[in-house]
C-alpha cells in the first residue's frame, strides 16, 4: 500500500514518519515515535486508553487513523509533566491512589487535563460526566475523581497566588 | 524501655512498616506513561501473530487452504493443527484435568475458536492474510444450554471416550464431564423433609468475563544460538507458565525464562494458558524471531476465560423460630467446549462448598455436574476465590428467600444464624475450618451506621405513597454477609497441575543496609511493590522506602503459584514475614557479636537491637548489615540473605457486612444507587488506602456483574456481547462514592493475621446489588429473578409483577 509522509507535533517535537493510509493514530505513536503510554484496550472508542490531545481536544487515536492527524499539535501523557517536574494531575493521582494497574492512567490523566481547560473548576458530577469516556477496572473512580478535583483545586489556589 | 518515646515513634513512621496508608512506588512510571506491558516490548524484526477464528460455534472442518495467505507479501507462516501435531502441540491439556485443541482439530466447538495461527511482518498484513485463509466448514447441531445438552444425542467431545471416566470421576453423558459432591445428601434431605420451614430457589449466576482493561498477550522470542525460550506474557503464574511450557515443548525448564511485565488488570483472565501462548512459541521456534500476539477486546471477550455460568437450585430448611437446620445445593456448571476451570485439582467446582456462608447450619450437601457446550471454555474465578462468588451469591439469595418464606427481617435471619465468636475455629458442614471471626459484631456495627431501622421504616412509607400512586420509584436494600475462603492453599490438598500451592520470597540485604526482596506472585495492580515492602519494614527494621520488591521473572525469582484468588497476602505476604523472621534472626547472632553479649541477651526494637535493659547499647540494622558483609565473625556466615517458602496451615476467612440502599423507577427500570456501606474485615490491616482501593473496584466490579455485565449467546451459539458496546462495564458516571469501615479480626494461623482483601469485595457485593434490586420488590410478592438486572429486566420484573398499569 502506498505511503505516505506524515508530519505532526507530539509533545512539542516535529515528528515526521512514513505511514500507510490505513494506519492507526495509536499504533503510530506507540511503534513508530515511541510514544507508549496511550494504550489500546478496545479498538472501539469506549475504553479510553488510548486518548490523546490532538489540536486543543480529547481524542481517542485508535479510531483515528493516523493521516488524519496531518499537521495536528497533539500531546500526550509523556508530555504532561517530566520526572523533575510532575504535572499537578500525576502527583494528585498517586497522592489519593487514583490508580492500580496503571493501564487506563495515562489515557485518564491525559483526558482530565483537557477537562480542567475546558472546566477549571468542575463539581464532582461534572468530573464524573467529563471523564465517562475512560473506563477504569480497578479504582472504582472514587479515588479518580478524588485526584481531579484535588489537582482543580490546587491549580486554582496556585493561580490565585500568582495574581 | 519506654515503648511511646517520640524518639522511637519517628523511628517507626520512618519505616513506613505496617498499618500505614504509604502512596505506591508503582505510581511513578505508570502516571507518567512509562509502564511496560506486554505490548510495550519490542524486539528486532519481531513478528505478529494473530487468528483465524471460527464464525461458527459447531461445525466441521472439511478443509483449511492457506495458500492464498501464504502468497501475501508479508505473511511468514499460517500454522494449523496438522502442523502442530507433529510436535503434539495442536492440542494441550488444561488445569482442569481436560484438554483443550490449540488450533481446530477436525472440528470447532464454539464461536471464536482458534483455526488458524498467521504470522506476518505487521497487524495490517496478518489481518489482511487472515482474509485469505480459506476454511470450508459443515455446520453441526449447536447447544448452548448445560441442561438441554445432558438430554441432546449430539456429541460435543467426539475425542473423548464416552464410557471412560474423566479427571474427576465417572461421566454420566456423553456431555458430561463430572459430578462434584460433598456433604450428607441423604441425611441433608431427612431433616428438610421433616422442617418446619423450607424455602426453595432456582437461580442463573450467568456468565460473564473479567475483561481486564489490558486483554491478554505475550512475546516468544526462541534464541537458537543458545537454546534459551524467553516468554514475556500477561501471566498470573509466570511459574507455572513456565513448568507447563516446558513439559508441553519438551524444552528443558532451565532453558526457558518467563517474564511478566506489567500487567493491566488479571481478576482472574490470565491465569489460564491460551492457544495464543502456544502457538507464538511455535511459531518464534519455526521462523527463528520473535513472536507477539495481543489479543483484542473481542478475542479477549469471546474467547479467554469466562466466569460463573452455574445454574444453582437451593432448598433451605428452618425452625419456625427462624433457626436454619439444613442446606441442599446443586449446580449444573456450564463449562463451555473444554473444561479449563482454573480451579486447585482436587475442586473441580472450587470452593463453591463454602456456600453454608457464615451461617452455623448443622447438615448440608452440594452436587456439582459439569457440562459441555458449545461456549468459550474458561470458568476462572473473575475476582475471587474458586467458585466463591457463586457460593456466596447462593447462601445470600437463599437466606433472603428464606426470610420471605418466614415473613422475617433479613437482617435478623442472618442475626440468629451467625456462626458465634466463641465456634471459632468452626468446622463447617461441608469440610472447611475457618479460621476467625467475629460477625455479630460486625454486624451490629453495620446495620447501626447506616441507620438499618429508620431504612425499614422509610422503605415502608415509600411503599405507601407508591401504592397511593404518589411516587413510582421504590426503596431496596440490599445486605450481605460473606465469608470469603482464600489464601490457596494447604499443599496437602491444593495443587495446580501437580505443583502444591505454597509460595515463597528471598530477601537479600545489601551492605548498606537497603534490600530486595523477590516473590512467587506477581502484581497486575495490587500494589504488591508498595506493600510487601511495608510487611519487611516492620519485621527487618529496614524502611520499606530502602526495599525494592521485584516479581514476576522467572530466572529471579523463587518458584511460587502466582496472583489469583486474594493468595498474595495469605500466602506470599506469608513467606515474606517468615524470610524476614529468618534474617532477623541472623542479625540478632551478628549484633549480639557486635555488642560482645550473649544472642538471648539483646532484643529487636523497630530498627535495630538493643541490650536487654540497656537501649543506649544497640546496633542498628543497617550497622548490623554493613557487619554482616565486612567483618569475619566466628560462626556465621558471610552476607544476609534468606528465602522461605510457605505452605500455608489453612486457609484464611476474611468476612464482610454490606448494606446497599437503591431508588429503583418503576418504569424504566432505571436504579439509582444511593448509599452503599461496606465493612470489611481482612484480619491485620497493612495499607489501608490499599485496601480501601481494592474494595472500591471490587465493588465496581460487582455493581457490574449485577446490574448488567454479561456474556450472552444466542441459540446458535453467537456471541451477542463481544465488544464493549454490549458488554457493561461501569463508567464514572454510573458508579457511587462508597462508604468504608472494618473490623479486625487477625487470622491465628498467618504469621502477622492478615486475610487478603482484594476479592471480598466483589464476592459481597454481587449479592449486596442483587438483593437490593430484589428487596426493592419484595412487597409485590418477588422472591427470585435472576442476575443481570439491567434496566430491561427490572422493567420487566415490575411488569410481571403488574405495577405498570
Amino acid at each position: 500500500m502506498t505511503k505516505q509522509i506524515l508530519k505532526m507535533t507530539v509533545n512539542g517535537q516535529t515528528e515526521e514518519v512514513l505511514v500507510e493510509p490505513r494506519e492507526l493514530l495509536v499504533y503510530v505513536l506507540r511503534e513508530k515515535i515511541g510514544m507508549k503510554g496511550p494504550h489500546v484496550g478496545c479498538e472501539t472508542s469506549h475504553c479510553g486508553a488510548c486518548t490523546v490531545e490532538i489540536n486543543g481536544k480529547s481524542v481517542k487515536s485508535c479510531t483515528m487513523f493516523a493521516v488524519q492527524a496531518q499537521g495536528a499539535e497533539i500531546t500526550t501523557i509523556e508530555g504532561l509533566g517530566t520526572p523533575d517536574a510532575l504535572h499537578v494531575l500525576q502527583t494528585n493521582f498517586k497522592e489519593h491512589h487514583g490508580l492500580q494497574c496503571g493501564f487506563c492512567t495515562p489515557g485518564m490523566i491525559t483526558r482530565a487535563h483537557r477537562l480542567l481547560q475546558e472546566n477549571p473548576n468542575p463539581t464532582e458530577k461534572e468530573v464524573r460526566f467529563g471523564i465517562a469516556g475512560n473506563i477504569c477496572r480497578c479504582t472504582g473512580y472514587q479515588n479518580i475523581v478524588k485526584a481531579i478535583l484535588s489537582a482543580a483545586a490546587e491549580i486554582n489556589a496556585s493561580k490565585e497566588a500568582a495574581q | 524501655m519506654n515503648d511511646m518515646t517520640p524518639e522511637r515513634d519517628a523511628r517507626v513512621a520512618n519505616l513506613k512498616g505496617m498499618g500505614c496508608s504509604r502512596k505506591r512506588v508503582e505510581d511513578a512510571r505508570f502516571t507518567q506513561g512509562k509502564g511496560n506491558y506486554v505490548d510495550d516490548i519490542s524486539l528486532p524484526g519481531m513478528l505478529t501473530g494473530d487468528f483465524v477464528r471460527s464464525p461458527y460455534a459447531h461445525a466441521r472442518i472439511k478443509s483449511i487452504n492457506t495458500e492464498a495467505a501464504m502468497a501475501l507479501e508479508g505473511v511468514v507462516a499460517v500454522l494449523t493443527a496438522q502442523d502442530l501435531a507433529p510436535l503434539s502441540l495442536h492440542w494441550m491439556p488444561t488445569l482442569a484435568g481436560d484438554k483443550q485443541m490449540v488450533l481446530a482439530d477436525g472440528k470447532v466447538l464454539f464461536q471464536g475458536q482458534e483455526v488458524a495461527f498467521v504470522v506476518a511482518k505487521d497487524r495490517y498484513i496478518a489481518a489482511d492474510a487472515i482474509e485469505l485463509v480459506e476454511v470450508e466448514y459443515e455446520e453441526l447441531p449447536v447447544i448452548v444450554d448445560p441442561i438441554k445438552s445432558l438430554q441432546s444425542d449430539v456429541v460435543l467431545r467426539e475425542d473423548l471416550d464416552p464410557k471412560a471416566p474423566g479427571a474427576h470421576g465417572p461421566r454420566k453423558h456423553h456431555n458430561h464431564i463430572f459430578t462434584w459432591e460433598v456433604g450428607d445428601e441423604a441425611g441433608t434431605n431427612a431433616v428438610i423433609d421433616d422442617a418446619d420451614v423450607v424455602a426453595e430457589a432456582s437461580m442463573y449466576y450467568h456468565r460473564t468475563h473479567p475483561c481486564p482493561l489490558e486483554p491478554c498477550g505475550c512475546v516468544a522470542s526462541m534464541d537458537k544460538v543458545n537454546g534459551k525460550l524467553t516468554l514475556w506474557g500477561t501471566f498470573q503464574a509466570p511459574h507455572v507458565v513456565r513448568t507447563v511450557a516446558s513439559l508441553l515443548s519438551g524444552i528443558e525448564e532451565h532453558n526457558i525464562r518467563v517474564v511478566s511485565p506489567d500487567i493491566g488488570g488479571g481478576f482472574g483472565n490470565k491465569v489460564g494458558v491460551y492457544p495464543g501462548y502456544v502457538c507464538s512459541i511455535v511459531a518464534s521456534i519455526v521462523t527463528g524471531v520473535p513472536v507477539k500476539w495481543v489479543e483484542d477486546r473481542m478475542d479477549n471477550l469471546m474467547t479467554t476465560a469466562f466466569a460463573r455460568d452455574y445454574w444453582m437450585t437451593g432448598k433451605i430448611s428452618a425452625t419456625k423460630e427462624g433457626k436454619i437446620t439444613g442446606l441442599h445445593c446443586h449446580v449444573t456448571a456450564d463449562h463451555g467446549a473444554f473444561d479449563a476451570c482454573a480451579d486447585p485439582t482436587k475442586f473441580p467446582a472450587g470452593f463453591m462448598n463454602i456456600c453454608t456462608g457464615s451461617y452455623d447450619i448443622p447438615i448440608a450437601y452440594l452436587g456439582v455436574d459439569g457440562v459441555y457446550t458449545n461456549k468459550a471454555p474458561g470458568g476462572v474465578s473473575y475476582r475471587c476465590s474458586f467458585r466463591v462468588t457463586e457460593a456466596v451469591y447462593f447462601i445470600e439469595r437463599m437466606i433472603e428467600v428464606l426470610a420471605i418464606e418466614m415473613d422475617m427481617d433479613p437482617a435478623e435471619l442472618r442475626r440468629i444464624n451467625f456462626i458465634k465468636k466463641e465456634q471459632f475455629p468452626y468446622q463447617s458442614a461441608l469440610g472447611w475450618e475457618y479460621d476467625s471471626g467475629d460477625y455479630h459484631t460486625a454486624w451490629d456495627k453495620a446495620l447501626k451506621a447506616v441507620d438499618y431501622d429508620g431504612l425499614r421504616k422509610e422503605q415502608a412509607e415509600r411503599v405507601e405513597a407508591f401504592k397511593r400512586g404518589e411516587t413510582r420509584t421504590l426503596m431496596g436494600i440490599g445486605l450481605s454477609f460473606f465469608t470469603e475462603i482464600v489464601g490457596a492453599g494447604p499443599v496437602k490438598n491444593c495443587d495446580i497441575l501437580g505443583m502444591g500451592m505454597f509460595d515463597s520470597c528471598e530477601i537479600r540485604i545489601h551492605p548498606t543496609g537497603s534490600a530486595i526482596a523477590r516473590l512467587g506472585t506477581i502484581s497486575q495492580g495490587q500494589g504488591h511493590a508498595t506493600t510487601f515492602a511495608q510487611i519487611l519494614a516492620s519485621e527487618i527494621g529496614i524502611p520499606a522506602d530502602s526495599i525494592t520488591i521485584e516479581e514476576g521473572d522467572t530466572d529471579t525469582a523463587p518458584y511460587g503459584l502466582g496472583t489469583y484468588g486474594s493468595r498474595s497476602t495469605p500466602v506470599a505476604g506469608a513467606a515474606t514475614a517468615m524470610a524476614g523472621r529468618k534474617i532477623r534472626a541472623k542479625a540478632q547472632m551478628i549484633a549480639a557479636y557486635l555488642l560482645e553479649v550473649h544472642d538471648d541477651d539483646v532484643e529487636f526494637d523497630v530498627d535495630r537491637f538493643v541490650v536487654k535493659g540497656a537501649p543506649e547499647r544497640f546496633k542498628t540494622m543497617g550497622e548490623i548489615a554493613y557487619a554482616a558483609y565486612n567483618q569475619a565473625i566466628p560462626g556465621i556466615e558471610p552476607g544476609l540473605e534468606a528465602v522461605s517458602y510457605y505452605d500455608p496451615p489453612n486457609m484464611t476467612y476474611p468476612f464482610g457486612a454490606y448494606v446497599c440502599v437503591m431508588d429503583i423507577d418503576v418504569d424504566t427500570g432505571v436504579t439509582d444507587i444511593r448509599r452503599f456501606y461496606a465493612l470489611d474485615d481482612c484480619g491485620t490491616r497493612i495499607n489501608p488506602m490499599v485496601i480501601e482501593g481494592q474494595i472500591h473496584g471490587g465493588l465496581t466490579e460487582a455493581l457490574a456483574v449485577a446490574l448488567g455485565q454479561e456474556i450472552a449467546y444466542d441459540e446458535m451459539g453467537n456471541v451477542k456481547t463481544g465488544t464493549l458496546m454490549d458488554f457493561f462495564l461501569p463508567t464514572a458516571w454510573e458508579v457511587p462514592n462508597y462508604e468504608t469501615d472494618h473490623t479486625v479480626t487477625p487470622s491465628p494461623h498467618h504469621p502477622i493475621g492478615a486475610k487478603g482483601v482484594g476479592e471480598s469485595p466483589h464476592v459481597g457485593g454481587v449479592p449486596c446489588f442483587s438483593n437490593a434490586v430484589q428487596d426493592a420488590f419484595r412487597p409485590f410478592g418477588n422472591r427470585h429473578t435472576n442476575m443481570p438486572h439491567d434496566h430491561w429486566r427490572i422493567w420487566q420484573t415490575a411488569n410481571a409483577l403488574g405495577l405498570h398499569h
